[in-house]
C-alpha cells in the first residue's frame, strides 16, 4: 500500500497534509481511489464552511459508486482544490497530489490523534 | 465459496480486480473500466462470459416447449443459425429473465441465460417441460466456456487468432451463430458495437483467451461491460426488470410477439395490463453528481426511478435508464434527486451510443437549456 509517511489518515481514507501556515489540505488516499475505480466527479466543501470531525462535507463519484468525503477535524474550510472539477481523473493517477479541501483546525493537537501511515494500513486492511 | 470460470486463473494472473457477480468470482476491471469501454468502441475488447449458463433445448416437443416458455416466438427463427431475445415471464407477466436462443436445427435449440437467474431458470423451465415436451431434453451446458469478442475491429482480431474459424464466419449475418468443430461463434453481443460471443470447451478456453489477447483484443470486465450495455440501451436484468416488472414497463415491447394463435406464459397478464410507463434514456445537462439507479426522477407527469445510470465515457457525461409516468416525452427537461439536488436531465430516446456513433444530438441538448 502506498502510503507516505509524512501524513496523517482517517478510517475513512482521507489523508491529511500539515501545510506549515495552521492548515492542512485533506484528500483521499490511493488505496481509496484503488476501490472506487475511475472517479469522474469530485464535490468539494464550500469555503469558509464551519465543520465538525466525521462531518460529510463533500462526495467524489468513481464510475461504479458515490463515495462521501469527512472532515478529519473539526475546523474552518479555508480552500477548495477547483481543478478537480474539470480534471476529477486526477485522483487515480496520484491521490496524494490531488487535494480536495484545506481545513484550519479549531485545535492543533486534533491532527496529531489521527492515524499515522501504519494505523492506517491496519485499519484498511482490516 | 463464489464460483469461477475456466478463465478465473487467467484474470487473476493479468491483475484484474474482482468482484462477486450473482456468486461468481469475476474481472470488474483489469485497470481502468474506462479505457478498457474506449478499446471495445475504437478497437476490440475481450470479455469473460462463462458465467452464463448455456442450455441445450433439444429433441421432439422442443419448439413447441419454447414456443410456450418465450414471450418472443422461436418460429421467427427461419434459417438454422439465426438468434432471437426474449424474456421468460411468470404467470403475472414479470420477467424471471432474459435470454438469447439460438435455433440450431429443427428440435434444437441453444439458451443463454443470465448467471444470477440460471438456477432458478433451470428448476422453472424443466418444470414446464416435463409437461410440455416430455420427450425433449434440457441441458444445463456447465462444460462450456463463453468470450465475447467486441468492437469494429473484433471479428478480424477473431480471425487472426483462431484462424481456423475465418472461412466458416466471414459470411455470418449479425444475429447469427455458425458451429463448427465443437464450437458455437456467433455474430451477437452486450456492447452495441460488432463482434462475436464464441462458446466453446472449458478445456479450450485460455488457449484461445491468450490467442485474442496476442491478436490485440483488449481484457475487459465487467464495469466496462456496464458502461457498454447501458450507452447501447440494452437492460440488465434485475436492475431494468425483474419478476416484479412487465417487459411493458421495461422498453422490452419489441420482444412480445404477440401474434394471435400463440399461449404463451404470461401473455394473458400482459392482455390485461395498464397502460405502460415509459421507458427512456436520460442525460444529465449539469454538474452535480452521477445518476445511479434508485434515484427519484421527477417529471411533468409525476415521478419516475432512474433503473441504471452511469458515467458515459463515450458521451463524457452522465446517463441513464428510467422508468418514467405515461405521457413523458423525448425532448422533456426532467429533475433528478442526487443527494440535495435537483439535477436537470433531458429525457432521450435509446440507445445513446451504436457501432461507435453517438446518436443523440447534443448540441440541441445543451442549445435548448440555455
Amino acid at each position: 500500500m502506498k502510503l507516505p509517511a509524512d501524513l496523517r489518515y482517517t478510517a475513512s481514507h482521507e489523508w491529511v497534509r500539515r501545510e506549515g501556515d495552521g492548515t492542512v489540505s485533506v484528500g483521499i488516499t490511493d488505496h481509496a481511489q484503488e476501490q472506487l475505480g475511475d472517479i469522474v466527479y469530485v464535490e468539494p466543501p464550500k469555503g469558509g464552511r464551519r465543520v465538525k470531525a466525521g462531518e460529510t462535507v463533500g462526495v467524489v463519484e468513481s464510475v461504479k459508486a458515490a463515495s462521501d468525503i469527512y472532515a478529519p477535524v473539526a475546523g474552518e474550510i479555508v480552500g477548495v482544490n477547483d481543478a478537480l472539477a474539470g480534471a476529477p481523473e486526477k485522483v487515480n493517477e496520484d491521490a496524494f497530489a490531488a487535494w480536495m479541501y484545506r481545513i484550519r483546525p479549531d485545535n492543533a493537537a486534533d491532527i496529531d490523534a489521527l492515524l499515522d501511515a501504519a494505523g492506517y494500513e491496519k485499519a484498511a486492511s482490516a | 465459496m463464489p464460483k469461477t470460470t475456466p478463465l478465473h486463473a487467467t484474470h487473476l494472473a493479468s491483475g484484474a480486480r474482482m468482484v462477486d457477480f450473482g456468486g461468481w468470482d469475476m474481472p470488474l476491471h483489469y485497470g481502468s473500466q474506462i479505457d478498457e469501454h474506449h478499446a471495445v468502441r475504437r478497437d476490440a475488447g475481450l470479455f469473460d462470459v462463462s458465467h452464463m449458463l448455456a442450455l441445450d433445448v433439444e429433441g421432439r416437443g422442443a419448439r413447441a416447449f419454447l414456443r410456450h416458455a418465450l414471450a418472443n416466438d422461436v418460429d421467427r427463427l427461419k434459417a438454422p443459425g439465426k438468434a432471437l431475445y426474449s424474456c421468460v415471464l411468470n404467470d403475472a407477466g414479470g420477467v424471471i429473465d432474459d435470454l438469447i436462443v439460438y435455433a440450431l436445427a429443427p428440435d434444437r435449440y441453444r439458451v443463454v441465460v443470465n448467471a444470477g437467474t440460471a438456477d432458478k431458470d433451470l428448476a422453472w423451465l424443466e418444470a414446464m417441460r416435463v409437461k410440455i415436451a416430455p420427450h425433449a431434453r434440457l441441458t444445463p451446458r456447465r462444460d462450456l466456456a463463453m468470450i465475447a469478442v467486441q468492437g469494429p475491429s473484433a471479428r478480424e482480431r477473431t480471425w487472426n487468432a483462431l484462424p481456423a474459424l475465418r472461412d466458416g464466419t466471414r459470411e455470418l449475418a449479425p444475429f447469427h451463430a455458425h458451429e463448427a468443430g465443437g464450437m458455437l461463434v456467433a455474430r451477437t453481443g452486450y456492447t452495441g458495437e460488432d463482434g462475436f460471443e464464441l462458446t466453446l470447451p472449458a478445456a479450450d478456453a485460455v488457449r484461445a483467451w491468450e490467442a485474442l489477447v496476442a491478436a490485440g483484443a483488449t481484457p475487459c470486465g465487467l464495469g466496462a461491460r456496464d458502461t457498454l450495455r447501458l450507452e447501447a440501451g440494452m437492460n440488465l436484468y434485475g436492475q431494468d426488470m425483474d419478476e416484479s416488472v412487465s417487459p411493458l414497463d421495461a422498453g422490452l415491447a419489441w420482444t412480445i410477439d404477440s401474434k394471435p394463435g400463440r399461449d404463451f406464459v404470461g401473455r394473458a397478464a400482459l392482455e390485461r395490463s395498464a397502460s405502460p410507463a415509459v421507458f427512456a434514456g436520460l442525460v444529465l445537462l449539469e454538474a452535480g453528481g452521477v445518476l445511479r439507479a434508485h434515484q427519484v426522477v421527477e417529471t411533468a407527469c409525476g415521478e419516475g426511478t432512474i433503473t441504471s445510470g452511469t458515467f458515459s465515457p463515450t458521451l463524457g457525461k452522465s446517463i441513464a435508464l428510467a422508468r418514467l409516468p405515461a405521457g413523458t416525452a423525448h425532448g422533456e427537461t426532467v429533475r433528478v434527486r442526487v443527494r440535495d439536488k435537483h439535477l436537470a436531465a433531458r429525457v432521450v430516446k435509446l440507445p445513446f451510443v451504436r457501432q461507435g456513433r453517438v446518436l443523440i444530438n447534443l448540441q440541441d441538448e445543451e442549445k435548448e437549456t440555455t
